[in-house]
């Protein structure tokens, strides 16, 4: 069970509390939580990637494991501590803005 | 008794505020969607406890709301488990997508630019259909639902009346004006800062600007330039559909012939500058503006928070004050922040960047603060209820 912690604004636009767990089939990478958590919660679809290119919107931010993986392709897989659920993926909304 | 509920958009969220037909002591309601930017709020005129809002966010794009109880609860209206035939998730509700090719338009140093969605500026539901909203954007584009807001599609006609040619102003380039021609549905006029103003006979298919007579000596040197003026609001009263007032960059300005011909109406104003304008509710010639001191300025001049009013459809201008500040007022009026209802007396509302929102229940002749300390004003509806 992947273990997904959405920001502040988008836990209330998808009307959740606290963090989502999604089933993810092998193998585990950003795009394939984000296709997961837009399935669970469509509301959320073009306000973590662009409607159509599917790029990452650019104040938002990835990190897992202590790590930034904003940069990293969409295709790159996830460490085994997020696979296995010891550790969440987090979606942070950048500090931008002054 | 009536009743009337002003939607109020701001920075950080939305607004609903609520009286009897008096005017006189308000409900308030909010922050609704707390901490985003509620550009716009409207409800359906064929069913009003239908509203549409306009909900968005730098961080995370744009979302349409809708409600159907007047605004206690809210959905994102294709954003809960909706599928494809396919049994792929649509939330399609957020997608605004240009159609075709994307095309480019004017850049700031000449060059062409591609259109890129932003936000919705501005929402305007069917006269008839509660089903059927207009929504203007930014990069300047209309976008029509036909199902309630779960999808939108480009009215891309418009994109072609000259859209190479339109050019960004400091505030973007936006659809921010909609106005439905209540005697012809197939006529439909828009307003796009930097642009122009622009109408469609045919439903939206084709349209054509209608800017002659727009005079902006500055921005735009040559005299007959169809596109590039930046107008800020257009107004009607929709007892005389082919009358519309427009408060431009500069000027305050009419037409008599569905905007073929423009003549300025500024007259007396201490400033022709602003963003607002409406028509009185009972009465087609008694119109309402908000001078600004300049654009470099934006804020009422002298420090004293005027509405000035034309009981002749313009150039002759009396400036309405009782209960508004006279010293020391520095905030704006935006362009989709004044609006009338259609009780008898008429009431006029608007919204400032200082977070007031303003109501009078006698046609100007005197205001009161509803609310003091919003966020900054984006904009203000009204529903008058039975």
């Amino acid at each position: 069970m992947i273990r997904v912690v959405l920001p502040y604004h988008l836990r209330n636009l998808a009307r959740l509390d606290g963090e989502v767990q999604l089933e993810v089939a092998n193998p585990v990478t950003v795009r394939s939580i984000l296709d997961a958590l837009e399935a669970r919660y469509p509301v959320l679809r073009g306000t973590i990637r662009d409607h159509g290119t599917l790029k990452r919107r650019p104040f938002v931010r990835f990190f897992a494991c202590k790590e930034d993986l904003s940069l990293e392709p969409p295709e790159t897989e996830l460490p085994d501590e997020v696979v296995s659920g010891a550790e969440p993926f987090l979606i942070v909304g950048a500090m931008a803005g002054g | 008794m009536s009743k009337v509920r002003v939607l109020v958009g701001t920075r950080k969220g939305a607004f609903i505020l609520t009286a009897d037909g008096k005017r006189q002591n308000w409900d308030v309601s909010g922050p609704h969607f707390a901490g985003w930017e509620m550009y716009h709020l409207k409800g359906s005129p064929a069913d009003p406890n239908r509203i549409y809002a306009s909900q968005t966010s730098g961080w995370f794009g744009q979302i349409i709301q809708l409600s159907h109880d007047g605004g206690q609860t809210w959905e994102a209206p294709g954003g809960g488990m909706t599928t494809t035939p396919e049994g792929m998730p649509k939330g399609e509700s957020n997608k605004f997508a240009y159609e075709g090719e994307v095309g480019t338009h004017k850049w700031y140093d000449g060059t062409q630019h591609p259109w890129e969605f932003k936000r919705v500026w501005h929402l305007e539901p069917s006269l008839t259909d509660p089903d059927t909203v207009y929504a203007g954007v930014e990069d300047a584009a209309i976008f029509k639902t036909t199902d309630g807001g779960k999808t939108w599609k480009e009215l891309s006609g418009l994109r072609n009346a000259k859209g190479h040619l339109w050019q960004p102003g400091a505030g973007g380039m936006a659809v921010h004006t909609i106005i439905l021609d209540p005697k012809n549905s197939n006529r439909i006029y828009i307003a796009i800062s930097a642009a122009g103003a622009f109408r469609t006979d045919d439903g939206g298919k084709t349209w054509k600007p209608i800017n002659r007579g727009l005079k902006s000596q500055y921005e735009l040197p040559d005299p007959d330039a169809e596109v590039g003026h930046c107008v800020h609001r257009i107004a009607m009263h929709p007892s005389r559909p082919d009358v519309l007032f427009m408060q431009k960059h500069w000027n305050v300005l009419r037409t008599d012939n569905a905007g073929e011909q423009w003549n300025e109406v500024s007259g007396n104003l201490p400033s022709d500058f602003g963003f607002p304008i409406d028509v009185h509710a009972h009465e087609p010639e008694t119109i309402y503006v908000v001078p600004i001191k300049s654009d470099s300025e934006h804020f009422p001049p002298d420090g004293k928070l005027r509405v000035y009013r034309s009981k002749t459809g313009g150039n002759e201008w009396e400036a309405l004050t009782k209960g508004l500040p006279q010293k020391d007022c520095y905030v704006n009026v935006l362009r989709d922040a004044m609006c009338v209802d259609s009780l008898e007396p008429c009431g006029v509302y608007f919204g400032t960047t200082g977070g007031q929102v303003y109501a009078s229940a006698d046609s100007g002749n005197s205001w009161n603060p509803i609310v003091r300390d919003l966020p900054a004003v984006l904009s203000v509806e009204v529903q008058t209820l039975p």
